[in-house]
């Protein structure tokens, strides 16, 4: 391979994008050897297993990919305003759209949801750590350098174009040479050994470290919806490890799984992408279901109105995931009797959906509202979300989809539940949780200016998608003639988009005015909250989370505990806690470096990677640290400081 | 902080043989399954009977020696057990339906 080849040189935007990525990283560099930052980097984040520091990584990895999936966005909305365009080429179009979907659904929707999953859930449950400290290290970095690998697409040899569906012949080595579907399926699956290893961690921890008196019907309901998402990301994400396995295969060593020669069959890729797909679509929905439900609870200080309703209708979803995914391809054609089957599942699906939404406005009915940007978020979920489950009943009839499949009406109705659903949730739970991460409230002026810019915009850039669907304008197109009719509604289109960057930057600037200007909380209660999470004695949680694992009498426990007020001397006793490890990042690296010589088909490299990746599990067997223990003095010491403010 | 002292003091230092036996055993009958595919020239109905029958066997030893099948103290066991079946029949019979119905079959 040539360099010019292996660096991509011919298309202006992607090298001013790789010139401003090197000049960030020199920058980044220049200033942590100028502040002399690089051990504490190492030592305080880098080698972590701190479920709080783990989370903050991931959420904000999570913001930079939704910067990236989003400016792909943008340009995609810029080609399209006008008929005729000539921004984008149609191959730099297709990379877009490709990496655009892969990007916000894997490397942006799912760290969000993971990484409030990790500050929150071992606070909300009474534990001090995850159950597997050193596996949850290795979780984010397999995940984070999964990612990168298939971040460096776009600037080292060439983005994948198939779609994030990645539809086989279209990825097969005819129709897509060079290394950029190679990205994808090492990319994916490296970032799925970390997203597997979180789910069977959390599900751990959430079955067997909980504190005394937390019955699993006492619970709280984030909690509930992490344990359910755990279940469906173990049996769901193997599948598509296989399935990407699969297509390497027939990639790198000409085997014949999805290829249209010598008895492959390409739509099985398709069935088995869905049969990951949907519960995928679940698995991003549900904690953010969770998070909605701990929000609109404490914002109408009321307990959530019909908690087992909630609990049994989440069931029913994870249930009900598994036997939808032929929706996904009615137009395969599998004939009358298949497609009316999975009509009928996909419907039934917005029977638990309904008892939830029903749930919430219960919850707020006669409750003491007070709306503050995370309710704003929850309440904004609520209207957008059903617009979107209403339109995936629509889709859910296979005959009807016959008209809508592959159109902008799709494309708006997955924007209306994945945006309105998982996105909104993502950012009411930020602003939420933000206290317990940092230790401040993120300004709510600003707050409230985000919400109703990008709730607005939001609207303005998909309804119209809904009505240029149905006037049949094709999805993943490039470019239109004006002689479609197409072209007021997409002006539309495109200015509702930017008045969503808008409300990122809004977002992002928050980040920065509140941590010049807000004020610093003064006990771990920010909200006035209902559960475990609240009661920790700082704003940000000791290392060790609980000096004294509180006991839980009820559900909301620690409003309970509130209500009694008792203050008692507590005896405290040395804690066990983990020790930190830089090996999870090694060993993570070592496998980006075999994942890349895979994606060039470079055999040493990928060789030479997987030695490492194997030496340093090796080391983790004959790994006998048990942790150490924080000694009594230092609990007094640290407890004492909050005591006194 | 007494749950971690009970557990460390649980600590089994045996050298772990059911691991090992199963994981040597599981390798044996990936060799298996790869020779009578590449080199037994039996015919092709044979080998995927073959193979299939050695699928699950090596699920079984797996769930045998690897996956605390036996320990039956727990409803949560039973329903992950039911749970998983239940998976893997959508996932098996699912797709062979999907796949051979209609015009997907041509």
């Amino acid at each position: 391979m040539k360099w010019d080849q292996f660096f991509i040189t011919d298309e202006p935007l992607i090298v001013g994008a790789g010139i401003s990525i090197l000049l960030t990283g020199l920058g980044i560099i220049f200033v942590l050897t100028y502040l002399k930052k690089w051990k504490w980097l190492w030592n305080e984040w880098l080698t972590t297993v701190d479920h709080k520091k783990i989370g903050i990584m991931y959420i904000l990895f999570a913001i930079l990919m939704l910067f990236r999936g989003g400016v792909d966005a943008l340009m995609m909305r810029t080609q399209l305003a006008v008929p005729n365009a000539h921004f984008l080429d149609a191959q730099h179009y297709n990379e877009i759209f490709t990496t655009h979907g892969t990007i916000m659904i894997l490397f942006m929707a799912m760290p969000f949801l993971i990484g409030l999953i990790n500050v929150v859930i071992p606070l909300q449950i009474g534990a001090r750590d995850v159950a597997y400290p050193y596996l949850n290290a290795v979780s984010f970095w397999t995940f984070f350098f999964g990612a990168c690998l298939f971040n460096i697409s776009f600037v080292i040899g060439g983005s994948p174009s198939a779609g994030w569906t990645s539809y086989m012949p279209l990825a097969g080595n005819e129709l897509s040479p060079g290394p950029g579907q190679n990205y994808y399926l090492l990319g994916l699956q490296i970032s799925g050994i970390g997203t597997l290893l979180t789910g069977i961690n959390f599900l751990v921890t959430i079955l067997k470290m909980r504190a005394k008196g937390m019955t699993l019907l006492r619970m709280p309901m984030f909690t509930w919806s992490t344990l359910i998402t755990c279940v469906i990301i173990i049996f769901a994400f193997p599948i598509l490890t296989v399935a990407l396995a699969l297509m390497t295969f027939d990639r790198l060593f000409g085997s014949h799984f999805f290829t249209l020669a010598s008895g492959g069959m390409d739509m099985l890729w398709a069935n088995l992408f869905w049969l990951w797909g949907h519960p995928e679509v679940y698995i991003v929905i549900l904690p953010a279901f969770g998070m909605f439900s701990e929000i609109i609870s404490t914002f109408s200080r009321k307990t959530l109105f019909g908690y087992k309703a909630m609990v049994y209708s989440m069931l029913v979803i994870a249930g009900l995931s598994f036997v939808v995914w032929v929706h996904h391809f009615f137009t395969m054609g599998s004939g009358a009797a298949v497609n009316s089957f999975f009509s009928i599942t996909t419907m039934a699906i917005g029977i638990p959906t309904g008892v939830k939404i029903f749930n919430w406005l219960f919850t707020m009915y006669k409750g003491k509202i007070s709306v503050t940007t995370p309710m704003l978020w929850s309440l904004g979920f609520i209207v957008n979300f059903v617009i979107g489950g209403v339109t995936g009943v629509m889709l859910a009839m296979g005959a009807a989809d016959y008209q809508y499949h592959n159109t902008y009406f799709l494309i708006s109705h997955f924007h209306y539940v994945l945006i309105a659903g998982t996105v909104f949730g993502c950012f009411a739970g930020l602003h939420f949780w933000y206290p317990k991460m940092v230790g401040y409230k993120l300004n709510e002026r600003i707050g409230k200016w985000c919400f109703w810019i990008f709730t607005i915009g939001f609207n303005i850039c998909f309804f119209p998608m809904y009505i240029l669907g149905l006037d049949g304008m094709p999805r993943r197109i490039y470019t239109y003639n004006a002689s479609d009719g197409w072209t007021e509604l997409n002006i539309v289109a495109t200015i509702g988009a930017f008045m969503m960057g808008i409300g990122f930057i809004l977002l992002v600037y928050n980040v920065y005015y509140s941590f010049r200007y807000a004020k610093r909380e003064q006990t771990g209660d920010a909200w006035d909250g209902r559960t475990l999470e609240w009661s920790t004695t700082s704003a940000i949680p000791p290392h060790y989370n609980f000096a004294k694992i509180p006991e839980v009498t009820g559900l909301d426990g620690f409003w309970r505990s509130k209500q009694e007020k008792e203050t008692e001397n507590v005896e405290y006793k040395p804690i066990h806690m983990p020790s930190y490890s830089g090996r999870p990042f090694v060993m993570s690296a070592f496998l980006f470096i075999s994942g890349f010589g895979l994606v060039f088909e470079w055999w040493a490299i990928a060789i030479l990677g997987a030695i490492g990746t194997l030496i340093c599990m090796v080391l983790r067997s004959f790994d006998y640290d048990d942790g150490y223990y924080v000694n009594v003095e230092e609990i007094q010491k640290t407890e004492s400081v909050y005591k006194e403010v | 902080m007494d749950n971690q002292k009970q557990n460390s003091s649980l600590v089994d230092n045996r050298f772990p043989w059911k691991h090992f036996v199963g994981y040597l055993l599981s390798v044996v009958l990936t060799l298996m399954a790869l020779w009578i595919t590449f080199s037994s020239g039996f015919s092709l109905s044979i080998i995927f009977a073959i193979i299939i029958v050695l699928a699950i066997l090596q699920a079984v030893l797996q769930l045998l020696m690897f996956m605390h099948i036996t320990e039956r103290n727990s409803k949560i066991q039973t329903g992950t057990m039911l749970y998983a079946a239940f998976i893997a029949i959508t996932i098996v019979a699912g797709s062979i339906w999907v796949m051979s119905a209609g015009h997907a079959a041509h």
